[in-house]
């Protein structure tokens, strides 16, 4: 039997607090997430109560900027097959108030080095996979910023 | 609650068991917890199993089935690494709520060589972050851990590598160690890295083991010894809002909650240990356990291994039975496994690796995502 329609390829976020624009990439990618208005506390995400505090009503989204620097790392030379290693995996605090786990490009996975921390980085995001059904797959990493 | 003692204890060496299955690992620790207590399994009002990869296989009920079913409640528990400290704790409040007088806590766990790295799979690998998002993967995780220590403090590589230096020293003396193999300092620091700042020998194998021990009220355990080991605190914890978590996992926070309940209902402080078992998963975890169960101040638990005074003979000797690192981690067992660690030195039966006088000791294990479990115990 033929092929009736090709289904539209979509381009869709690795996680979901990474938001892609209909018009990606023209437009950027983003992190978001909410904000409790009782407490202030962020997260990534979507949610349905305060984490800190249990608030449930009063949650608002919030869009993150991609700036910010490292708080620590580590250096993962033995991952899961398939991979490319030594990669550095860092937590990134987000001078918006969040913390990303990311990966972070320009600097010597060979010499971990404590000039390392709080390291000013700046997001990028990219295709890094396609799924079973054909979608691209984006996901954002972080580059040393100069 | 009542007073609880632990009367038996037991567990197999740790190790590699492809020929037997999970079943005859914890029925074996169970026949021999059973044996050390001279008691037999109609003597148990209830049994809590802990076991993790196979959680949702009624564990317990097919160890009742090998070692005697006698149709007691069984509780099959699932809690990340505490999982058979977990189990322990159920067996300790079903007896010291009076509800039953005797209970059996069993831990196993059969892991072949899946290890840390096995975990995951299922759903579509475009969608996996490992690699592309930073790191999930538990050596990378405890990695993390140890390199905001040395951001904080300054704490370096070398005094990190100096912990599996200790716990591999102390692991030759233990005839239940998966590993019984001195690692010189140099071997430490020039093995493959696994994730900065944790080498291979920094790192604890994967294995199979099980271990068990029997729990009963003060009145029972006066009928089966004269040595009872009292436990003097059995605390469970998750852990609380904390703004990096779980982002970066904040394995501190959730063990200084226990510990300061530990000390308290125990009545005691760090400095009344004569022991401690705690959960040494990868050598930077034993670096910041020093801290969260106050063994030492802020800052001080670089300084504390420098001085050795965690080795046995020293001010507070920290994992004597080799600890994860040497000893091994099958999962679920792990947790009673620290527990009978303690009672054999509380008994003055640990052989060459006794810490002479035992009297007080401390069992530590942490699930990330996150369990703490901290037993204390007495004779
Ligand atoms: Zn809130």
């Amino acid at each position: 039997m033929a092929q009736e329609t090709a289904t539209e390829k979509k381009t869709n976020p690795i996680v979901k607090f990474l938001r892609i624009p209909e018009n990606y990439p023209d437009e950027a990618a983003y992190f978001w997430g909410m904000q409790c208005g009782a407490c202030d506390a962020k997260f990534l995400g979507a949610r349905l109560a305060c984490g800190k505090c249990g608030e449930t009503d009063k949650l608002s989204e919030v869009k993150y900027g991609g700036d910010g620097e490292i708080y620590v790392f580590s250096v993962v030379h033995q991952t899961v097959p398939g991979l490319e290693a030594p990669y550095v995996g860092a937590i990134i605090d987000l001078d918006d108030g969040v913390s990303i786990r990311a990966n972070v490009y320009g600097l010597d996975p060979e010499k971990p080095d404590s000039s390392w921390f709080g390291k000013r980085v700046k997001m990028f995001t990219e295709v890094t996979a396609q799924d079973r059904d054909g979608n691209d797959v984006v996901a954002a990493k972080f580059k040393v910023q100069e | 609650m009542r007073d609880v003692a632990v009367v038996g204890v037991n567990m197999i060496k740790f190790g590699r068991y492809p020929e037997k299955d999970v079943v005859e690992l914890a029925s074996e620790a169970s026949i021999a917890a059973l044996k050390d207590a001279g008691c037999s399994i109609k003597d148990i009002e209830l049994v809590a199993s802990g076991n993790l990869y196979q959680s949702n296989a009624m564990i317990g009920q097919r160890v009742m089935k090998e070692i005697g079913a006698t149709g007691i409640p069984v509780i099959n528990v699932a809690n990340a690494c505490a999982t058979g400290s977990t189990a322990f704790r159920e067996a300790y409040y079903s007896v010291a709520s009076g509800a039953y007088d005797t209970a059996m806590a069993v831990g196993s766990e059969q892991m072949g060589k899946m290890g840390l790295l096995g975990a995951g799979g299922g759903g579509d690998r475009a969608y996996s972050t490992e690699g592309i998002m930073g790191t999930g993967l538990m050596p990378g995780v405890f990695g993390q851990a140890g390199v905001e220590h040395m951001r904080k403090y300054g704490t370096t590589q070398e005094q990190i590598a100096k912990i599996a230096v200790k716990n591999h020293e102390h692991g030759v003396l233990n005839p239940h160690a998966q590993y019984r193999k001195e690692t010189p300092l140099e071997d430490v620091l020039n093995a493959r890295v696994i994730a900065w700042p944790n080498t291979l020998y920094m790192c604890c194998p994967t294995g199979d083991g099980a271990a068990a021990a029997i729990l009963m009220s003060a009145e029972k355990a006066k009928k089966y010894t004269t040595k009872p080991v009292w436990v003097a605190a059995s605390i469970l914890t998750s852990d609380p809002y904390q703004e990096r978590n779980p982002t970066m996992f904040d394995i501190n926070t959730v063990t200084r909650n226990a510990a300061k309940q530990a000390y308290e209902t125990a009545g005691i402080g760090p400095e009344d240990l004569d022991m401690v078992e705690l959960h040494d998963c990868f050598a930077t975890a034993e670096l910041l356990h020093y801290e969260n169960l106050f063994l030492c101040g802020e800052g001080e638990a670089g300084k504390l291994i420098d001085d050795k005074e965690t080795y046995n003979g020293g001010k507070i000797p920290v994992n004597v039975s080799g600890g994860l690192l040497s000893k091994g981690h099958p999962l679920g067992a792990t947790g009673v496994a620290n527990i009978t660690e303690i009672v054999w030195h509380l008994r003055e039966e640990a052989g060459d690796r006794q810490v002479k006088g035992a009297k007080t000791g401390l069992a530590h294990v942490i699930g990330l995502g996150s369990a703490c479990t901290i037993n204390v115990l007495k004779r």
